[in-house]
Parts: C-alpha cells; structure tokens; sequence
C-alpha cells in the first residue's frame, strides 16, 4: 500500500506522506505556512498558534496536525490571513518587543513575519507588561519582555548528559521562563550560542554579540521568511 | 501693563522649543528665555541594559546626527570593554569610524546651512515668510539646492557604506566596527558618476564657503554684528599638536581673549572639569566650567568654538580657509553668532577633504576589525558632534548591565549661550517697538538657528510646522495671537 496521500492547501493538490503533519507536508510541496514555535527535528509543541489553518471548516495548528487523504487545508484566505495577523499583532503587544534597538533585529522570526505580513500597527492595545532583562549565566541574558513562550529552548536545549536547561514558572500572564542554575557548569560557549540561536525572538541572549553581525548580513536581509517558497 | 511674546514652536530647527520675551509698559525687555519643552530620558532607560546595546539605543535620540551618539556611546563602550580610548582601535576600524564621523558631519552641515538657514539669507531675514522656505530656494535657486540634496545624498551613502544604514546604523560596536568597506563601495566615492564623488563635494564645499564670503562681504553689519556677545569657547583638539580633531582628542577650552582656560584634559576626567546647573522653566541644564562656576563658567560649542581653540586644520584647503577666518578676528576669538555659519561650511570642507583621505587609505578595505582587553566599570567617549561637543558617560556593573548614564548634549551646551543670543535679538531688534512684525520674531529664529541646535534631539519631520505667537499681559490674559502655518 502507498503511503503517499493527496490533499489540497488553498485550491492546490499536493501529495503528502501518511504521518507528516501539514507543516511538514506544506515544505515539501513548497507551500510556505508561517511557524514560530516549531524547529526542526523538535516535537511540535502547537504553543505560538501562529500555523493556524482551517480543516474542514475547524481551526486547528498546522504543525500538530497530521496530513489525511482528501484533507482540504485553508491557509491564506482573507479570513485565515486576518486570524493569524491577529495572533502575530498578540504577541507583539503581550510583550515589549522594541524592534529598532534589539540585537535580534533582522535575526528575529516574529519580527521577519510581521514584515512578510506587512503589519505596521497591532489592532489591540499594548499591555506594556512590567518584566526585565536578567543575567543569569556568564554567558547568558534572559530578556524576558521578549520572550513569546514558545518553548523552543525547552525542548531544545539540553547540556551533554541530556539534561535541559531551560524551563518556565508561573502560569498565565505571569509565566516566566527560567534556567536551571545547577546546570551552569554545563553552559559552555557553544551551547550558548545555540541557545540564543533556537531563540526566535532575543528572548536568550549570548553576552557581547550585540550587533556584531553588520546589516546586509543577517538572515532576513539576505531573504525574507517565506520568500523561497512558492518559486 | 507690560506684554509677553511668545514664540512657540521654533521653526527651521530640529525638534521643538519656544521662546518668551516679557516687556514692561515702555516695551523694554524685562527678560527674555529660550524654553525647551521636551523631555526625553534616556538617561534613565539605558539603565538595566546590556552595554553593547547602548551605541545603537541611545542613537535614537536623534535622527539627523544619530552617528555621533552611535560613536560616542561606542567609544564609551571601547573603554568598558578595555579596548581603549581612539587609537586603542584596529587601523581598519579606527578608519571606518572616522570616515561614518565625517559622512555624518558632512551632510548634517549641509542640511542646516542649504535647507534650514540659506532661506535667511538668500530671500533676507524681513523677506516674504511664503517664499523663505526650502521650497522658496529650490523654486528661485535650483542650482544651489540641488547641491545641497546631492551634497546632503553622499554624506548619508558614506553613513550608509560604514554603519548599514543612512539612519540609525549599527555599524560601530564595543572594541570596534562590525564591516569594513568593499573596494566597489570606495571605488563608488572616489569615481562614481556625477555629481556623487568625492571630488565634486569638495569642489562644492568650496564653491559653498566662497558663497558665504560673498555674503558677507556684502552683509557686513549684519554678518558680524547680529548677536554678538563674548565667551568662552570649549572643543576637543587633537593631542600634542592642538589641530582641529573631531572624532577623538583632548578637551580644551579658551575665554574670550583666547587665553586658554581648560588645559588638554583627558576624556576620562571631564566630570572633575565640568557641571551642569538646571532651571526652573527649561528641560535643558545649563553646563559650566566648575573651576568659574555657573555665573562665568559657561561656554560655546560647535564650529565656531572649534575654529577658536583649534591651532590649524590638518586638511590643505579647510586651513587656507581657517587662517582667513583666524585673521578676521587678528587671532582672537571669533564672537559673532553668525560667524558660525563660516565656520560651519569651512568644516564641510574639511569634512570633504578628510574623506578623500581616509577613502585613499587601504586600511579602509582590510583588516582586523575589534580589539579586545580588560573589562572595566566604567567608560567616558567625547565627540565632537556636527552642533559641538558632545559626551557619554556610562557605569556598568559586573554582569554588563548599565547601571548610570550621563549625556551632555551639544545642544545643551549652547544653552546659555542660545539665550544670549535670544536676549541680543530682545534688546536690539524688539526692545522699544509698539507693535512686533514677523520679521522681528524671525530674528529671534535667526539667532537660535545660528546654533543649529537640536532642541529635543528628536527626529525632524519635513512639514507644515505652526508657528503661535501671542502677546500677554503680565497676568497671563492674551491680548493678541497669530497662528501661521
């Protein structure tokens, strides 16, 4: 038996694999479904909501959804559009995301899809959370008016023995994520710069990076998020 | 019952303030104040944040001369991290930096002389306010405005080529530079189609400080003797040697015979020199010399302060034109408010000059770009900005957060010497007249412009700015308004 499935993303057939998720399944037929909470080779955690697709007529996350034959997939209708524009424009007022002076700028996924969704301007207000930037590890800031909690670095990173680093307190509006300090003999250069690097947003930051890496050279300066697919 | 003038906001100057003038019942001045309305603090915010964040977050005080917060910052930060005051730098980045410096210089200059005060002097100070405008000169004098866009165009590619971008770069970073230039880029401003090379900037930096002699020659009374009051001068000028130094060098400053009263002084050792006094009625203090205190300790900054307490200009045609501008005065301290427009555009010659130089330097293409060393608590950087000398002084703790910032802005520093100006315009041009026509409020416009000052340090919007003049009795009761705009 084939294990190869049809199904259709706004209109267009594709074939999928029994078992991807629609994520998976929209990369490979080089459909672009914007992700903020998902990485590669990472279980899918379905915390940023950002993929939200409609199914059959249900809103549902697209990458902790598993493709079916005839699935009919809506993901860039007005309507869906305008839902996951709303979402975007959530997280950016649930923080304190101060684009023009942050190092992540141009590195930064949250603000690379704001621009692929030309948001200029949230339609919520801004909830000016009151939360601070810690130095927890030599090499190691937690930007927390940053942070999207979208659990990357918790399931991600773990120190050589597999344990992990990184974990959050607090529940709702007071969730915080936090670093294990018992692990931070652990913490070497390397890991640390993976852990700033799984951050999408600069919530993990490696101390004296700063803007080392000149504009023109960052990732979204060289391609937008989004803009391989589709050719 | 005596009257209040009031001018709010100034126009044709970045960001926002306004002026007051109370006369008693004889229309004699009382007293006259330049009031800046803004408040910004980010002296307070930089607080808590990583250190290497501050060259790119304090920038964004300013949108015409953020490269010279993004410099100072970073050479405060090159102290922190223990690369070092100036020549504790990499060659390729010392370079880079001066050659963004000069860009930025470059076209700020131009912008204040070609869009903000040639209206002033080419339609006159009493001239049709509809036409003394930057539109009024690209309508009447096409030629001059197109250069100062496409003079104004290269100094931003320059910004552009060495910091990323034309505003609000990130190119300067703690202990150095993050990019050097390709040898397309240099070969661009060496060569590039005209009128955009570098040779074509100086041939009109010349043509522009020519323009202004021509003026002056002309306008003599009013050149030199429009809000003309004595002072002291202050500036950095290049150790050992004292010549023009706008990027890194020792602070000097001279009172007005010229005798020097602030001795080469480290950056580091500012603050056992100098303090600032604060006013009820203004955002903006008041710095002094300690050692005079408030009443005699205040000072001029900017071009005119740098052409009086520098010895020379270290660039071929700057300094035929210095020593003309020196011998005006027979050696002594210049003192003429508008002289500072001379000064100002014998700098963008200089400004041009100086990037000609450093775009030869093969350093520029190649090279280490950082320098690292030994952290310290604790870092001063001095510049001088297009408006004068400006500095950053930050305390950071052991875990690199920022825990105390300190800026005084040029701006600021011209501060009373603004409002000397003000009180000439008041006591001269206002004082004993019935009724106060636009063109002598513009007067008060024309003084303060002289300064180019940056009242807010804000970004500057092109635009319809209203200018609100009311007179009030000394009850507060308005007796009379205008809004224009």
């Amino acid at each position: 038996m084939s294990n190869e499935i049809q199904l259709t993303i706004d209109g267009k057939s594709i074939v999928a694999k029994l078992g991807q998720t629609i994520v998976e399944a929209a990369r490979d037929n080089n459909v672009y479904i914007p992700t903020l909470c998902d990485f590669k080779n990472l279980t899918p955690a379905g915390t940023c909501r950002v993929c939200s697709v409609k199914v059959d007529g249900r809103v549902v996350v697209a990458c902790g959804t598993r493709v079916a034959s005839g699935m009919v997939v809506e993901n860039e209708s007005a309507e869906m559009t305008d839902t996951r524009k709303a979402i975007i424009e959530m997280l950016f007022v649930e923080g304190n995301h101060m684009c023009p002076t942050c190092e992540k700028s141009g590195n930064c996924e949250l603000q690379a899809i704001a621009y692929h969704y030309r948001i200029t301007a949230p339609r919520f207000p801004f909830l000016f959370p009151k939360k601070s930037l810690e130095s927890v590890h030599p090499l190691l800031m937690l930007e927390h008016n940053r942070c999207i909690q979208c659990r990357r670095c918790v399931r991600g990173i773990r120190t050589k023995d597999g344990k992990g680093v990184f974990a959050f307190k607090n529940r709702s509006n007071n969730i915080e994520l936090i670093m294990d300090k018992s692990r931070a003999d652990d913490i070497d250069d390397e890991l640390a710069a993976a852990a700033a690097n799984i951050c999408p947003v600069g919530a993990i930051i490696k101390k004296g990076v700063g803007f080392s890496t000149p504009i023109g050279e960052r990732t979204f300066d060289k391609q937008q998020i989004g803009e391989s697919y589709g050719k | 019952m005596g009257k209040k003038i009031t001018i709010e906001p100034i126009t044709r100057v970045e960001g926002h303030g306004k002026v007051t003038i109370k006369l008693d019942d004889d229309n004699n001045i009382v007293e006259s104040r330049l009031h800046i309305v803004e408040f910004r603090g980010f002296e307070r915010f930089v607080q808590g944040r990583p250190y290497w964040e501050a060259p790119v977050l304090v920038q964004r005080l300013c949108g015409i001369c953020p490269v010279s917060h993004h410099l100072a910052a970073a050479k405060a930060m090159d102290v922190v991290v223990g690369a070092g005051e100036g020549n504790g730098l990499t060659p390729t980045a010392d370079k880079v930096r001066r050659l963004m410096h000069y860009g930025q210089i470059f076209q700020s200059h131009v912008l204040h002389f070609f869009h903000l005060v040639s209206p002033d002097l080419l339609f006159g100070v009493d001239g049709d306010p509809a036409t003394r405008n930057i539109v009024g000169v690209a309508q009447q004098f096409p030629e001059l405005a197109t250069q100062g866009v496409m003079m104004r165009k290269f100094g931003q590619e320059i910004i552009k080529a060495t910091s990323g971008k034309k505003i609000h770069g990130t190119g300067a970073i703690p202990g150095g530079v993050n990019k050097c230039l390709t040898k397309e880029d240099v070969d661009n401003f060496l060569h590039g189609a005209d009128p955009l090379n570098i040779d074509k900037m100086i041939s009109w930096a010349s043509d522009a400080v020519e323009l202004f002699k021509d003026y002056h020659l002309k306008n003599k009374k009013f050149i030199d003797e429009f809000a003309y009051f004595p002072s002291n001068h202050l500036s950095l000028v290049r150790k050992g040697d004292g010549a023009l130094e706008l990027y890194d060098g020792v602070l000097r400053a001279v009172d007005a015979d010229g005798k020097i009263i602030l001795n080469d002084v480290d950056n580091q050792e500012y603050h056992h020199h100098i303090a600032e006094g604060v006013k009820s009625w203004t955002y903006m203090k008041f710095p002094f010399l300690k050692h005079l205190g408030k009443e005699k300790g205040w000072f001029r900054v900017g071009p005119l302060a740098r052409l009086n307490v520098a010895e020379f200009i270290p660039s071929e045609k700057a300094q035929r034109e210095f020593e003309l501008f020196r011998a005006y005065t027979h050696g002594k301290p210049n003192q003429s408010s508008m002289h500072m427009h001379w000064a100002r555009l014998i700098e963008v010659l200089h400004a041009a000059e100086e990037m000609k130089r450093l775009l030869l330097d093969p350093d520029l293409t190649k090279g280490d770009l950082m320098t690292t060393g030994t952290r310290k608590g604790e870092g001063v950087g001095i510049i001088e900005a297009p408006r004068g000398t400006l500095f950053h002084h930050y305390k950071v703790d052991p875990q690199d957060h920022i825990t105390m910032c300190n800026l005084i802005v040029s701006t600021t520093c011209n501060n009373e010497p603004m409002n000397q100006a003000v009180n000439w315009v008041a006591r001269n041009v206002i004082a004993g007249n019935e009724k106060v026509p636009e063109h002598m409020l513009n007067q008060v416009e024309v003084a303060i412009r002289a300064y180019d000052p940056c009242l807010s340090c804000a970004t500057h919007a092109m635009g319809k700015m209203p200018l609100k003049i009311s007179l009030e009795d000394q009850s507060g009761n308005i007796l009379d308004e205008v809004i224009k705009g």
